[in-house]
């Protein structure tokens, strides 16, 4: 099979290009550029059939996806850390309107201080909002989920946005072999955004009405419903996308060597990768111990994770991000879907990489040392802070 | 039987819940005479947004966007993209925001949509204050004014600052086509939304939208205070088309600036030094606006 | 009427005329047209902002009473003085 060799943010574009987004609407922010510049680049040459609408801001570059979105196109913006901060309220518009808009985010620190490496902490804060948020682990990945996306998100049982996420600079700007699956192919995957309403003048409507406290709570469970629906949509597209193209991403929760395993790590994103390598080690040194991927955190993989509480004695979840007053977000939101479950294990969480820290396979390796161990140093641990008393590893 | 002197379809319904006396509705519902009903609004959080009443009232026969308070103009630019990518080109696209929506919270998506010379047609309908709030100031509220927020009180605390100048934001984006109207002058308007509707690029109009509950007088009077703000030329009617000035409508006579004034309980605690300064403000404005007129005639092509 | 969740579409659409609102309820004084008087100028139905004046097919005015709420514009703009606001009953 013939590979391009692209990174992330490219990965990107061409997910965009081939699931035929036909208005972009975004502004520059690192480490998110590259991908609008591939978007330029692939419209300005006439091989990208879209309007790209340069804006003056993200909140704007949101507005304008959805407008075009609610007039019945398929729309795609990219952003990143306080891009997506500044589009926070225009977030829960496209929801509240749902209108299944795709957009790629770059993860990054937010400042101050000021950060452009890699944390959740961006896309974390907009767990609230009605997107669903996949968590990529390559180019690849990255590629494939952008055209994923849109079959989900389009699903007339879903009806709500979606954004993809990469790690800043990990994967937006390295290097990776990826298929580039052919036009015709991603056609026949995905057909074209066909929404039940849209604006139209030969059949006018208004949309995004005023909708008082007799009605309000419906609407608004009609979406609570739509991400429960997504769930099975998404396991279907990956599976779908399996059949089609030879590769599947997991579905919500991927799982790594989790077979007869004693522990297991949560992780997402590039660290993923990194787990892996720390695993195999592990394993070849007898030691029983597994990853589960969140690739899905919105809507919440609670069964997932519910299922590999009866698999294992001891979890250690890893954190990007840290939700100040407690815990990281994916440690708190698993250890609440396992109070409800008849097998709970050890859980811990490890808060880690914050602000693009390096995280090397030793690390891990310490980690699910003690996730082994079921060692007890209270709920949360942020792992490699620098202390007075810390010896300099690195 | 007369002729009439604007379009008689009517693509806003009744039964909308506007004030008495509402200007804003005015302008809306002469605008849409001017473009017909192939054509989709945004409208940001306003009067005119409510104007449906509630879930699934509509008192528009055209399709209406409602956005985010800031996202007028970026919207209509989505709405424009979105047509453009269907090669749909025989619609037009029409963002409608308050004061407070386009010189205040939207301004910057308006320039956005503006500098990029998307095709829109913008509409501010001026009623010189955040109304559906409840009369709090905007950049567009007029020197002198009293609103909820500019009190007066024992100490004057009326508005100090002019307000802010649209057109001249406007045209300083090298746009087509600029123009005030007012609610007042229906025929005035609609024929500057006809002659412009068709132009490329971004169109703007700053509409004079009187509006009794904040300006506190009695609702009957929506129109006469239209022709003062024209007669004493506190809101002058002109056009700014690629630059060159226009006086579209001059007053036989200027009136003195009290006589519309003293009509509104917002400016009833004017002293009359401060309406002296209020005059010199106008006489200035006026003067400088049929400098520029003169000063820019040679430009016209 | 209050509708269930399952009775109601995925978005809120604004899909019927705000007519239905009866905002003739909101008048205090209403406004009566002089016919014979009226010379058919229709000024006061260019000036009405609730669409409440219409023109019938002999080129009458018309004042929709369900939906005028009485602002007084139609009286205050008439050049012929044949409209006149008077106190509901």
């Amino acid at each position: 099979m013939p590979m391009d060799v692209m990174t992330g943010n490219s990965a990107q574009a061409y997910g965009a290009k081939l699931a035929r987004a036909e208005v972009v609407a975004a502004y520059p922010i690192t480490p998110q550029t590259t991908v609008v510049e591939k978007l330029a680049d692939l419209v300005a040459s006439g091989e990208m059939k879209a309007q790209f609408i340069k804006v003056e801001s993200e909140h704007s570059a949101m507005a304008a996806c959805i407008a075009a979105s609610a007039t019945g196109a398929r729309a795609y913006t990219a952003t990143a850390a306080h891009g997506l901060a500044l589009m926070h309220e225009m977030l829960i518009w496209a929801a509240g309107s749902r209108l299944p808009i795709v957009m790629g985010n770059i993860n990054r620190a937010m400042a101050p201080p000021w950060s452009v490496w890699a944390d959740y902490q961006d896309s974390i804060a907009e767990r609230d909002t009605g997107w669903m948020q996949f968590y990529c682990q390559s180019s690849q990945e990255v590629l494939d989920t952008v055209i994923q996306a849109y079959k989900v998100a389009e699903n007339h049982d879903v009806l709500i946005p979606a954004m993809v996420m990469e790690d800043a600079f990990y994967l937006s700007h390295t290097f990776e072999p990826v298929d580039v699956p052919p036009q015709k192919d991603v056609d026949d995957f995905l057909p074209p955004y066909d929404p039940p309403v849209k604006l139209d003048v030969d059949n006018p409507v208004g949309l995004c009405a005023l909708v008082p406290p007799d009605h309000y709570m419906e609407f608004r469970f009609k979406i609570a419903k739509a991400m429960e629906d997504s769930r099975k949509v998404i396991q279907e597209v990956d599976e779908e996308w399996e059949k089609k193209f030879g590769r599947s991403h997991g579905g919500l929760v991927e799982r790594y060597r989790m077979e007869d395993a004693d522990a297991a790590i949560i992780a997402a994103g590039t660290m993923s990768s990194t787990a892996r390598v720390a695993i195999d080690n592990m394993r070849d040194k007898g030691k029983k111990v597994g990853l589960a991927r969140l690739r899905v955190f919105r809507p919440f993989p609670y069964e997932e994770i519910r299922q590999i509480a009866k698999e294992v004695d001891s979890i250690g979840v890893l954190d990007r991000s840290y939700t100040f007053g407690h815990g990281g977000a994916f440690y708190t939101e698993t250890a609440g879907a396992l109070y409800q479950a008849p097998e709970r294990p050890h859980v811990k969480n490890y808060v880690i990489g914050i602000g693009g820290r390096d995280i090397p396979p030793k690390d891990i390796e310490g980690i699910l040392e003690k996730v082994l161990t079921k060692e007890d140093g209270g709920e949360v641990e942020w792992f490699g802070l620098r202390t007075s008393g810390s010896r300099e590893v690195n | 039987m007369g002729k009439l002197t604007i379009p008689q379809e009517e693509l806003m319904n009744s039964g909308h819940i506007g004030c008495l006396g509402c200007g804003g509705t005015l302008a809306m519902r002469y605008l849409l005479k001017a473009l017909g009903k192939r054509t989709m609004i945004t409208i940001p959080a306003c009067c005119i947004a409510i104007m449906s009443g509630i879930y699934p009232r509509n008192f528009l026969k055209v399709p209406l966007l409602d956005v985010a308070f800031e996202t007028t103009a970026a919207s209509a630019s989505g709405i424009r993209a979105a047509l453009d990518a269907k090669g749909i080109d025989d619609v037009y696209v029409v963002g409608f925001g308050g004061d407070g929506g386009t010189a205040d919270i939207g301004i910057q998506a308006l320039s956005g949509t503006a500098e990029r010379g998307d095709n829109i047609i913008y509409v501010m309908y001026d009623n010189e204050a955040y109304m559906n709030t409840g009369i709090q100031r905007s950049g567009a509220t007029p020197f002198g004014a009293w609103t909820t927020t500019t009190p007066v009180g024992t100490t004057g605390d009326f508005k100090k600052r002019p307000k802010k100048n649209m057109v001249e934001i406007m045209v300083a984006h090298d746009i087509p086509y600029a123009a005030t109207a007012s609610v007042a002058y229906p025929e005035d308007f609609v024929k500057k939304v006809m002659k412009a509707k068709d132009m490329d690029g971004t169109k703007f109009f700053h509409v004079f939208s009187p509006c009794p509950t904040g300006w506190r007088y009695s609702p009957e009077m929506t129109i006469q205070i239209g022709v003062l703000a024209f007669q004493t030329t506190v809101f002058p009617m002109y056009e700014v088309e690629n630059g060159v000035y226009r006086v579209t409508k001059k007053p036989a006579k200027r009136k003195p600036v009290a006589d519309y004034l003293k009509l509104q309980g917002r400016f009833k605690h004017l002293d009359d030094e401060t309406i002296k300064i209020i005059q010199k403000n106008v006489d200035r404005n006026w003067e400088m606006l049929l400098a520029k007129a003169e000063f820019t005639k040679k430009f016209a092509e | 009427m209050a509708k269930s969740v399952e009775d109601l579409p995925y978005i809120p659409l604004m899909s019927e005329s705000s007519a239905v609102n009866k905002t003739g309820v909101w008048r205090v004084i209403k406004p009566i047209v002089d016919q014979e008087e009226c010379n058919q100028c229709y000024i006061c139905w260019k000036f009405c902002p609730d669409v409440a004046i219409h023109i019938d097919e002999e080129g009458s005015i018309l004042i929709d009473y369900d939906h005028c709420k009485g602002c007084g514009i139609c009286e205050a703009v008439c050049p012929k003085k044949c409209i006149e606001m008077v106190k509901e009953e």
